[in-house]
This record gives C-alpha cells, sequence and structure tokens, in this order.
C-alpha cells in the first residue's frame, strides 16, 4: 500500500505541483503577465537606480585616480614665456608629467568636439589661453600634498588660474553615496508592495479555487499538499516578474547607451554604461522569487486556515 | 470499526445535534442511519469523519479514539474514510479521471499506479468509458458513480454516504444501493444515512434511527 521510494516521490511530487502552477498561469496568460509586469515594474526602479548610481560610482573612481591640475596662464604670456614655464615645472619633483596646450590646439579640439564650430569662426581672435596640464607623481595624490602644489603654482605670475577638480568629485560621491542610500529605502518598500501583490493574487487564488480546497480538505489532503500550488503560484510571479523587470532595466539602458557614449567621447573617455551582470541578474531572480514565495507564504497562512469543509 | 459511547454534540450556538449516542458497527458490516431532516444524520456522521468535534462521551474509528486526535493527524484519518455526497462534490474543472485520481494523488501514489487504480475503479462503477468527460457531461447518476468511484479509489476501509441518492429517480438510486453492496461484500464498511424509507426497508441492513439527537432504535437485520 505504502508507495515505494518516498523521497523520489516526494521530489517528482514537487517538480509536478511546479509545472502544475505553471500550467495554470499560462491557461489565463493575461492575468499572469498584468501581475508580472506589476512586480516587474516595482523590481525595476530600485535595481535600475542601483545599477545608474553604480555606474555613476564607477566614473568618479575613474577621476579620482587621474587628478590633474589644470593651470591656466594670463592672456599676456607669449608662447617663449610659456615654454620656459613648462621646462622650469618639468624639473619638479611633485610632477610626474605636464603638457603644454597652445590656444590654437585648444581651439581646434574645442571646434572638433564642441558642434560650435560656425560660432567660434566668428570670433576675430583666439580668446583661449595657455594652458598647462599637470599629471602630479604618485606620492602627491592626497588632497593635503595637492593643496600645497597648488599653492606652490599660484606663486608665479604667469599663472592667472591653477584648480584641481578633486572637491567637486569628493562632493559628487558623497551625493552618489547617498542617493544609493535612499535606493535601499526605497527598494524595501517596492518590495513590500510586491510582497502585497503577489499576496492579493494569492488571496484571490485561493478565494476562487475554495471549493477544491474543501474538497481535497475533505478526502484527506494535508495542508501541506494544499498549500504547495499556492506557494508555487508565488513562486513564479516572483520570476516572471523578475524577468520582466530585468528586460525593463536592459530596455532602458539600452535607450541610454549611445548618448553615454557620445557624451563619454566629449570628455575623451572610452566610459560605456554597464548592464546587469550574471550575478546581479542571478540576484534579481532570487529576491523576485524569494519575494513573490514570501507573499504567497503570508496569504496561504492567512487565508487557508480559514477554510474548513463543512 | 466506529464505536459510539455516549457520544454527544453541541454546537456552539446552543443546539444539541445529538445526544447520549452509543453503537458499535462491526468491521465489514453495513447499516443505514435514518430519521427526519436536522435528526442529526449529518451531524453523526461529521464527527466520525473528523469535520466535527464531539462535545462529550468518546468515539473510536479503527480502534483510534477520535476524541483525542491532533490536527495534524486528521488528513490521515480521512484516508480511512471513503465520503459520498448528497450533491456529489466534483471539481468541475477536471476530468472524471482527475476526480477519481485525486485521493490518490494526495497520498503520494506513483503515476502508473494511480492510471492503473483510477481505471479499476471506474470499471466498478461501470463508468470505464467516459474518464476523458468532464463531470458537467454527465447525468446525475453517472456523476454520483464517479463520486463513489472517487471514495474507494484508495481501497479505504469504510465509505460514509451522507443522502447519496437524494437528487436521484428511485431506479437509479436502488443502482447505487447495489454498488454500495457490491462493496460491502467485498469487506468494506458502509454506513449509509437516507431517509428513503421506501428504499432502505427492502433492505436487509441495521437501521440505526434518529430522533431530535437520540437514538430511538436500532433495528438489526440479518446482522451477526
Amino acid at each position: 500500500m505504502k508507495p515505494a521510494q518516498p523521497l523520489r516521490n516526494y521530489f517528482v511530487r514537487h517538480v509536478q505541483v511546479a509545472l502544475n502552477s505553471l500550467g495554470r498561469l499560462y491557461r489565463s496568460p493575461l492575468a499572469s503577465l498584468m501581475t508580472a509586469a506589476v512586480i516587474g515594474i516595482a523590481l525595476a526602479l530600485p535595481s535600475g537606480l542601483y545599477l545608474l548610481t553604480g555606474n555613476l560610482q564607477r566614473l568618479s573612481t575613474q577621476w579620482d585616480g587621474s587628478a590633474s591640475f589644470s593651470v591656466f596662464l594670463h592672456k599676456t604670456v607669449s608662447l617663449q614665456q610659456a615654454r620656459a614655464l613648462q621646462n622650469r615645472l618639468q624639473q619638479w619633483p611633485e610632477i610626474d608629467s605636464l603638457q603644454l596646450i597652445t590656444p590654437d590646439q585648444a581651439l581646434s579640439e574645442f571646434r572638433e568636439l564642441s558642434g560650435f564650430g560656425e560660432a567660434l569662426d566668428a570670433l576675430d581672435d583666439n580668446p583661449l589661453p595657455f594652458v598647462i596640464t599637470i599629471k602630479p607623481a604618485r606620492t602627491q595624490a592626497d588632497a593635503e600634498s595637492a593643496a600645497l602644489l597648488l599653492d606652490k603654482l599660484r606663486t608665479f605670475p604667469e599663472v592667472e588660474l591653477a584648480q584641481l577638480d578633486l572637491q567637486w568629485v569628493k562632493r559628487f560621491n558623497a551625493i552618489v553615496d547617498i542617493v544609493r542610500r535612499s535606493i535601499w529605502v526605497m527598494a524595501a518598500l517596492l518590495g513590500l508592495a510586491v510582497l502585497l501583490i503577489t499576496g492579493n493574487t494569492i488571496r484571490l487564488e485561493i478565494q476562487n479555487r475554495r471549493d477544491e480546497i474543501e474538497i481535497t480538505k475533505l478526502i484527506g489532503a494535508t495542508n501541506g499538499f494544499i498549500r504547495r500550488p499556492f506557494l508555487y503560484s508565488g513562486f513564479w510571479y516572483g520570476i516572471m516578474g523578475a524577468v520582466v523587470a530585468g528586460l525593463l532595466v536592459e530596455l532602458a539602458f539600452l535607450q541610454l547607451h549611445s548618448p553615454v557614449r557620445q557624451l563619454a567621447g566629449l570628455y575623451q573617455s572610452g566610459f560605456s554604461l554597464q548592464t546587469l551582470s550574471l550575478t546581479e541578474s542571478l540576484a534579481l531572480l532570487a529576491a523576485g522569487a524569494s519575494l513573490g514565495l514570501l507573499g504567497a507564504w503570508l496569504a496561504v497562512g492567512r487565508h487557508l486556515a480559514g477554510i474548513e469543509p463543512a | 470499526m466506529i464505536r459510539f459511547d455516549n457520544v454527544c454534540k453541541r454546537y456552539p450556538e446552543g443546539k444539541e445535534a445529538l445526544q447520549g449516542i452509543s453503537f458499535h458497527l462491526h468491521s465489514g458490516a453495513m447499516a443505514f442511519l435514518t430519521g427526519h431532516s436536522g435528526a442529526g444524520k449529518s451531524t453523526l456522521l461529521k464527527l466520525v469523519a473528523l469535520l466535527e468535534r464531539s462535545t462529550r462521551g468518546q468515539l473510536f474509528l479503527d480502534g483510534e479514539n477520535l476524541s483525542r486526535t491532533p490536527k495534524r493527524r486528521i488528513p490521515y484519518i480521512r484516508r480511512k474514510i471513503g465520503m459520498i455526497f448528497q450533491n456529489y462534490r466534483l471539481l468541475f474543472d477536471r476530468t472524471v479521471f482527475d476526480n477519481v485520481a485525486l485521493p490518490l494523488v494526495i497520498a503520494g501514489y506513483r503515476h502508473q499506479d494511480i492510471g492503473r487504480r483510477v481505471r479499476a475503479a471506474l470499471d466498478k462503477v461501470g463508468l470505464l468509458d467516459r474518464e476523458r468527460a468532464f463531470p458537467i457531461m454527465l447525468s446525475g447518476g453517472e456523476q454520483q458513480r464517479v463520486g463513489i468511484a472517487r471514495a474507494v479509489v484508495n481501497k479505504p476501509p469504510l465509505l460514509l454516504a451522507d443522502e447519496p441518492t437524494g437528487n436521484l429517480d428511485p431506479e437509479l438510486s436502488s443502482d447505487i444501493m447495489q454498488l454500495f453492496e457490491h462493496f460491502n461484500q467485498v469487506g468494506v464498511t458502509v454506513l449509509i444515512a437516507s431517509h428513503d424509507l421506501d428504499l432502505i426497508s427492502t433492505m436487509p441492513y441495521t437501521q440505526i434511527i434518529l430522533q431530535q439527537g437520540r437514538m430511538v432504535r436500532s433495528r438489526a437485520h440479518n446482522s451477526p
């Protein structure tokens, strides 16, 4: 009488129930897709923002490592004077390398990249000064020695302005950090929304199948047996939602891809947006599945107990 | 198989549904439970199937004291009982085959065994050719026979039927009763609640007669 190989049987039954639940969703495709879409949107928002801020942080660390000084010379400084200054600075141990950009070079570069070519033609003379860009030696990477170097550069009469664009990188990082933290708050709230959505969907499903639940209880179904298909439904809703979320994020980033490449090109950077990695995709799937499962679990716990055959 | 020992059932609303019921239905016996509507027939069956709990007294099923059964054991007790209902209680979104297979699926039988046993049960009730039909396509008598096939498919030692012929005409009713006799002959204990006295009186089985929750008489026919 006892079924043979109980463990293997248990596994086979789970697979059957999982496939049955999937089949049930497939038989009402529109309703299932709508639920999956709602879950997907709720998951897509935090994951999209997470990716975006991740990209921004990556961008700012790139800048961090290659912090360089820009030294703008007075308009009155001649080419000889600029070259003399360049040669003197080359001797400094604090400086790794430096490059002199003439007004002509700067103008042609600007013309090429900015798209203001014709407007520039209207100018009588070149308004741009000589600029020396300085890459500090590795020992000078910290903020203190950078400030010392800046002060030293400012003492030259030829120098109109010397600046290091590290300050705004720091501020930018702080802002990204705040945004990133607030994403977790948002993810928690939207995760709660996913719980409620799956919970409510499962609750409706339980109501629709009330007769079936009563009858199966009458003929000896355990609570576990009755619970199982609903839990799998929640699981599949979560998985489908995560897939929808992944697609939405990929689509959105696809839209951003070429404008970002163009912008990065303007800054002579090879930067490009990174979309979901394999690990991140798996994490998204796992998050969707566990939220769906948990939502179903809560709904089942609340509503199944109330159904007893009479 | 079933033993009631001074069993009382009072519903929370205060109604005394059963009072001081005592009887013993031996293994392999067949008996009718009769009485007017509201006499407590359904309540008595519900106590056996643990759909309700007795408020006083003790009742035993297959030697197990049902007054002390913990909740999580209830499903396993119910698997020993084949239950048949007046309104059949079939699942209308599933085929006849799937309806009959349900108790086996619940008990975790293997796929191959399920097919074999379901067909055997359908054969016994004469519906082997309708396994792919949906219940809605069947007549009332056929639906009840599907219900009976579902009740016997996992070979329970006890069949409980609550007004199984209540919605059927006399000819179909006697067919159904013959089916129960057939199962009784192969050793299944059968307890049928019915107020169809014309039909019952033609059959040689014990009658447990209820009146307003009390057992007035137990009329024995042919009983050992």
